[in-house]
């Protein structure tokens, strides 16, 4: 499979979870992350298994936790929100160290926490695991729309560009002796982001008149390279199924 | 010798009015190495879109015709001009605008799976256009992480691809290093097709094409050896050429290779 486009949220080495096609692997984050997500939120035994079985992942791909935990703080904002809940919920209320908590407004901070922890550890994993080269083929391989791929495709390749072009301007303004400090002088930067989106705008057509110059009809091809196997699919099906049964279990006890 | 391009009397003006091309009359023979010299705003893009039918009467208004390896560009006819698009390859100024796919391979792949080549076949023509270019190292490395002068290098090696009958170039030694700018020579010198090159660089046109054309004001205003055009002072005072302080010409033509 092409070789990794590099990202940041990559780890660029060998294991077995890096070697299975991308569509598993998607199928399986998105199967795992519907089990978690619709297990009743007072089931806590279940979420501390969801937890081992994605160090099991963890483990199995080689990710150091660590790597892993500092790329997961990308939650953080959510889980300020969660935190205010339980001041500002409503009905029975306990009290634990002189605050006066509110029961709902716990289980509901701790739903957003352990679900949404959950799903980020799980996309985090994913992402880890597989280039986003992969991630796009994973999905033309699935059937999503074309459309939707190929934007992608096309952010993929030139948002590095853009970066560079935006840093570039930066650049040129700074050696200018421009340093707001003031919302006011602000205007010079909104002007960049304008003249960042026409350069973009044209560049776009550019590109489109060499494509077309290229004989391009509507339609990229379609990337070559052999799907997954019925192995690959048993072996990945392992995390949503092994997490099915957590649910069921939790629930039917 | 049989022509690649025969472009006849070629008018051209778009639709807000500006008339670019005033009878443009050229004709390139099979395997020639023709470079085109002009002025800013003398027409070359313009000519240049024309060639492979991007532009045409009916994206202005116009007249005149242009023909490759005896196929008429004709935009009503979506075969030919899917032909026509084969035979004429392009290389565009800015590598980054033509290089779009993730990786190089699947960027030299896209021209001709457009051609609807799949499997083998495709990946035999991708070997043999990066192998030309000195670039099959680099096959699955992302465009971005390329130098400049491998970028125009792999843009090349996207055209060469669909095997066509004629390369066109826009400014192939524009930003590139005296190194990169050798390099792309001895790969352009080497390749078996015609060439039509678009440039202000006069001593690069010196280098690789024996027959320059002088276009200005929409008209092919001389037409002849490269080293004649560049030594013609008058000449080249009059369409604002202008070559590097202390290019001498004559000097330069007879230490080329061979000719």
């Amino acid at each position: 499979m092409g070789a990794g486009h590099a990202h940041p949220l990559h780890l660029d080495h060998d294991s077995r979870v890096h070697r299975l096609p991308a569509e598993v692997k998607i199928v399986a984050t998105l199967l795992f992350t519907i089990v978690v997500v619709i297990t009743p939120r007072e089931k806590f035994v279940a979420f501390a298994g969801y937890l081992l079985l994605l160090v099991g992942v963890l483990v199995v791909a080689k990710v150091p936790p660590g790597w892993l935990a500092k790329r997961a703080t990308i939650e953080l904002p959510f889980v300020l929100l969660a935190i205010a809940l339980p001041f500002a919920g409503h009905g029975e209320r306990v009290h634990w160290l002189g605050m006066s908590l509110s029961v709902d407004g716990l289980h509901g901070a701790w739903n957003i926490f352990a679900k949404g922890t959950l799903g980020v550890l799980a996309s985090l994993l994913l992402a880890a695991t597989t280039t986003a080269r992969d991630l796009l083929l994973g999905l033309d391989r699935l059937r999503c729309p074309q459309v939707f791929t190929q934007i992608a495709t096309f952010m993929l390749r030139y948002l590095d560009i853009l970066a560079d072009d935006a840093r570039r301007m930066r650049v040129a303004r700074l050696s200018r002796g421009y340093d707001p400090r003031f919302l006011w002088q602000v205007k010079a930067f909104a002007v960049g982001v304008g003249a960042l989106f026409i350069r973009s705008y044209e560049r776009g057509e550019r590109v489109y008149l060499a494509m077309v110059a290229r004989g391009y009809s509507g339609r990229l091809p379609r990337p070559e390279g052999t799907g997954a196997t019925t192995a690959d699919w048993v072996r990945s099906a392992t995390l949503p199924i092994a997490a099915g049964v957590i649910a069921l279990v939790a629930v039917l006890a | 010798m049989t022509a690649s391009l025969t472009i006849e009397d070629l008018h051209f003006a778009y639709p807000d009015g500006r008339e670019v091309l005033h009878g443009v009359d050229l004709t390139v023979g099979e395997g020639e190495r023709v470079a085109l010299l002009g002025p800013n705003g003398a027409g070359k893009t313009t000519l240049v879109l024309h060639i492979n039918g991007i532009l045409h009467a009916g994206s202005g208004s116009g007249a005149g015709t242009v023909d490759v390896a005896g196929l008429t560009v004709n935009p009503a006819d979506r075969a030919g001009i899917a032909e026509i698009r084969r035979r004429v390859g392009i290389v565009f100024q800015d590598p980054d605008d033509q290089l779009f796919m993730p990786t190089v391979a699947e960027d030299v792949g896209f021209g001709p799976a457009n051609l609807g080549l799949k499997g083998e076949e495709l990946k035999q023509r991708v070997d043999e256009a990066l192998a030309a270019v000195g670039m099959t190292e680099h096959r699955d490395q992302v465009p971005h992480h390329l130098s400049f002068g491998q970028r125009r290098r792999v843009a090349v090696a996207t055209v060469l691809a669909m095997r066509p009958e004629i390369l066109v170039l826009d400014e192939p030694s524009s930003n590139l290093d005296p190194a990169s700018r050798r390099e792309l020579a001895d790969i352009l010198r080497a390749l078996p097709v015609t060439v039509l090159m678009v440039t202000h660089d006069l001593p690069y046109a010196l280098e690789l094409c024996p027959r320059s054309v002088i276009l200005d004001g929409g008209r092919i205003a001389a037409d002849g050896k490269t080293a004649d055009l560049l030594g013609d002072a008058h000449l080249m005072r009059g369409h604002r050429l202008e070559l590097p302080f202390g290019f001498d010409p004559a000097f330069a033509a007879a230490r080329l290779p061979s000719t």
